[in-house]
């Protein structure tokens, strides 16, 4: 039996909810177990180091699997971030094994071979670095630019982010590495995200033939109660959701454009429809 | 003396830090940190109340279904049409609550907590044909254990064929519980983050199909519930019998109710001490210190709704971004465990017999239910309750009925929403002025349980259930983890920051 590869991987979490960690664990195909215990493409395993939700160690032993990994070889790992990155005062206000998260990060960007920003707090602030910005929350790729670090990126936005998005994303990188993952001007799979949610989504008719819901739970296109699949790239109206059960427009509600960076200041009142000039109104630098 | 630090705490949700200082083998004082802050209610202020449900799900990813919950009620009360949800607003509400506290009942017991007592490598001799062991197997072969090593090692106590079983079942609760994330979806549209429960009730029409659709994935749920997730509880008691004498908290227990029916609530709310004599509970009597919080103080507690509150990141005395709610001035633990004791004290019959079948099954008093077993068994039973109950209540609802009832927002309104999270009691406050936010207030499950001390010094429940407990070998300080873990602790959901101005919403009595 040929060898099989283990590839390093090192899921760091900060300013997040856990809810990327948790929408990953409701990946269907392949499952989580698969990832986890399995060669998620023939010969490639990826070896998990260090995720604090389902992780069995806890304290220094798996600290030192960080400092390990910060101090070792140069590029022997994939580096995970999710959430966004507490920056005010130092840092202060997210610590992780007794350092600030933000030098946790820095530490382990520099040497690692990619990283990938996972959900939206990650790849452009997301909801924890929404005005005021307590803690002066930062994505990661605001972090490296701050910090001049030059180590490729890539970000899998959502708020969560379909599983799908995360291990489809680092199943290319497996099969094709870094340079086999086609990105858009924001670092996003354009696999995931080349398209506006509006193109695929089967409530376009009614868009199109003028006819609006007034009130949710009505038929109808949900532009006048706020959708914003006007403007967010993403495939959910053709993966669907939780193993294609359902969906955020399939239930009846409006789209929040969580995958855009405008998530949530420009993109909110959630529930009011989009000004008809936003849609014109060219892209803030991410 | 010896200082034990835990940092991070792993496999719970959220960043938290424990140290306990052990003396001659045994803990004589413990410190629980929540180690982040993101200051979500700061972010509400000013904005659209209707995104309110939507932004605090961000709170926390394993629970985002009861603070979408807890919100709505806030704003429902606060628009004045609290008493115009359609019922099947009112119980597809209930549905999708439901399933997540499934789902996060499975988690917890299975990946976030089994891992101290079953040891995985057992699996590398297994020799039979179950798939998910065989991979398992497989990947023991290949000798990289990430993440399943490093570990704390030295009290794994099942025979090698137990061991292998509950590793089986580790493997099938993942299916399990994204079975019960895709069981939500049919109502809520997605999760984690459903955006199906909205003030005024939901969004999705249920019809036949959805309604048997849902049924039947719950009737999969529940055969595990009943079959796996229930028995495995008791093996592990079994086998770990010590532990129903370990990690005792406070002894004082705080429900506020949770799952709205026709009239009343499915689980009650109240008060009650291992006496199991319950009080009615009074809102009114919450408090939250932050007398050694990284929070500035003038030495006064306050309500929840009249919270002064400002980072003070270099704080002498504090030691935690966790303020420490207490009622009647007094540590109150929350959680499945303080729910059944209420129910239990109530009389609720379905309640009763669980716990009773519980204990003979296992040969303890209940007494023993304080305990970090205790609050393990009294997760499973009420994971069993509520799957149940929503097979009934999934039939109540009317095909193609409405679901939602249209409303103004107005310019000046306030209203409170408390309901039972997976993890304990949680409550949202709002206020609105000119039709948006001007204030808003999350009490949450894991800042009742994992708070520092007070400014009386009287340590949380966290901190309680660690002090004086025996440790056989700090450098493998299995005891402090598991009394931690059976707390389920959410830090995400924990840390939050109350806003500077605020006033007294009055008090509020939940019957």
């Amino acid at each position: 039996m040929p060898e099989t590869r283990e590839i390093p991987v090192v899921w760091i979490q900060a300013a997040t909810c856990s809810g990327c960690s948790v929408s990953v664990l409701n990946s269907a195909a392949p499952k989580i177990t698969d990832v986890l215990l399995s060669e998620v493409i023939p010969g490639r395993h990826v070896n998990l180091r260090f995720q604090a939700t389902v992780m069995a160690g806890s304290g220094e032993p798996v600290v030192e699997v960080l400092d390990a990994a910060a101090k070792g070889d140069p590029g022997s790992y994939v580096l995970v971030v999710e959430g966004s990155i507490p920056t005010r005062d130092g840092g202060v206000y997210g610590t992780l094994g007794e350092e600030p998260m933000v030098d946790r990060v820095v530490a382990l960007a520099k040497n690692a071979m990619a990283i990938v920003g996972l959900g939206t707090c990650a790849s452009f602030g997301g909801i924890f670095a929404a005005d005021p910005n307590p803690g002066g929350c930062v994505s990661v790729g605001a972090l490296l630019k701050e910090k001049g670090i030059d180590a490729p990126l890539i970000n899998v936005p959502g708020c969560p982010p379909h599983p799908d998005w995360f291990i489809g994303t680092i199943a290319t990188i497996l099969v094709g590495g870094l340079s086999a993952v086609e990105v858009d001007e924001l670092g996003r799979p354009t696999r995931f995200f080349g398209r506006l949610i509006h193109e695929n989504c089967p409530r376009r008719a009614y868009f199109d033939e003028g006819k609006f819901a007034q009130h949710l739970s009505d038929e109808g296109c949900l532009y006048e109660l706020g959708c914003k699949g006007t403007i967010a790239h993403a495939d959910c109206p053709l993966r669907r959701w939780n193993n294609g059960t359902n969906w955020v427009i399939g239930s009846g509600a409006p789209c929040n454009g969580c995958v855009e960076p405008e998530f949530p200041d420009l993109i909110s009142p959630f529930y009011e429809r989009l000004p008809e000039e936003a849609l014109l109104v060219p892209r803030k630098e991410s | 003396m010896r200082t034990v630090v835990i940092d991070p705490v792993t496999r719970i949700e959220g960043h938290l830090k424990i140290e306990a200082t052990v003396d001659d083998g045994v803990v004589v004082e413990a410190r629980s940190t929540g180690t982040l802050f993101r200051g979500i209610e700061l972010i509400l202020r000013g904005r659209d109340p209707r995104d309110a449900p939507r932004i605090t799900q961000r709170i926390c990813g394993v629970c985002p279904t009861a603070h979408a919950t807890a919100s709505t009620f806030a704003l429902d009360e606060a628009f004045g049409i609290a008493d115009r949800i359609p019922t099947n607003g009112r119980v597809i509400r209930n549905l999708i609550l439901g399933c997540n506290y499934i789902q996060s009942h499975v988690l917890h017991f299975y990946h976030l907590a089994a891992l101290d007592y079953v040891d995985v490598t057992e699996v590398a001799t297994y020799e039979g044909s179950d798939p998910g062991l065989l991979a398992a197997k497989a990947f023991l072969g290949r000798g990289e254990l990430g993440p399943f090593v490093p570990r704390y090692e030295g009290d794994y106590r099942f025979p090698t064929d137990v061991a292998q079983l509950l590793a089986s079942h580790y493997v099938q609760a993942f299916d399990v519980r994204r079975k019960a994330h895709e069981l939500l979806a049919v109502f809520g549209g997605k999760m984690p983050h459903n955006v199906g429960i909205v003030p005024g009730g939901v969004t999705q029409i249920p019809e036949v199909d959805t309604i048997a659709g849902f049924l039947w994935r719950l009737n999969e749920i529940r055969h595990f519930i009943d079959h796996v997730y229930v028995p495995d509880v008791l093996e592990v008691a079994r086998a770990y019998g010590d532990y129903t004498e370990i990690g005792g908290g406070c002894g004082s227990f705080i429900s506020y109710g949770g799952f709205r029916l026709e009239s009343g609530r499915f689980l009650d709310s109240g008060t009650t001490s291992m006496d199991l004599a319950p009080q009615e509970l009074d809102v009114g009597k919450i408090t939250e210190s932050v007398a050694h919080s990284w929070y500035s103080d003038d030495g006064e507690s306050r309500h929840p709704t009249a919270g002064k509150t400002e980072p003070a990141p270099t704080k002498e005395e504090g030691y935690s971004w966790l303020k420490s709610p207490r009622y009647d001035g007094r540590v109150y633990e929350g959680g499945p465990l303080a729910r059944m004791l209420v129910n239990y004290g109530r009389g609720n019959e379905k309640v009763k017999g669980l716990i009773d079948h519980v204990l003979s099954a296992l040969d303890a008093e209940p007494a023993a239910l304080n305990s970090v077993l205790g609050r393990h068994a009294a997760r499973a039973i009420e994971c069993k309750l509520v799957a149940d109950a929503m097979a009934d209540w999934v039939l109540d609802l009317v095909p193609g009925g409405e679901v939602y009832a249209p409303y103004e927002i107005p310019d000046e309104g306030e209203g409170a929403g408390l309901t039972a999270a997976p993890r304990g009691a949680l409550g949202h406050w709002v206020r609105l002025k000119n039709g948006v936010i001007d204030h808003y207030q999350c009490v949450v499950p894991t800042t009742w349980n994992a708070s520092p001390k007070d400014e009386q010094g009287n340590p949380g429940p966290v901190e309680q259930a660690i002090v004086g407990t025996p440790i056989r070998d700090d450098e493998n300080p299995f005891e402090i983890v598991r009394i931690v873990r059976s707390f389920d602790p959410c830090l995400a959901c924990a840390v939050h920051l109350n806003t500077p101005r605020g006033r007294s919403l009055g008090r509020y009595v939940v019957s």
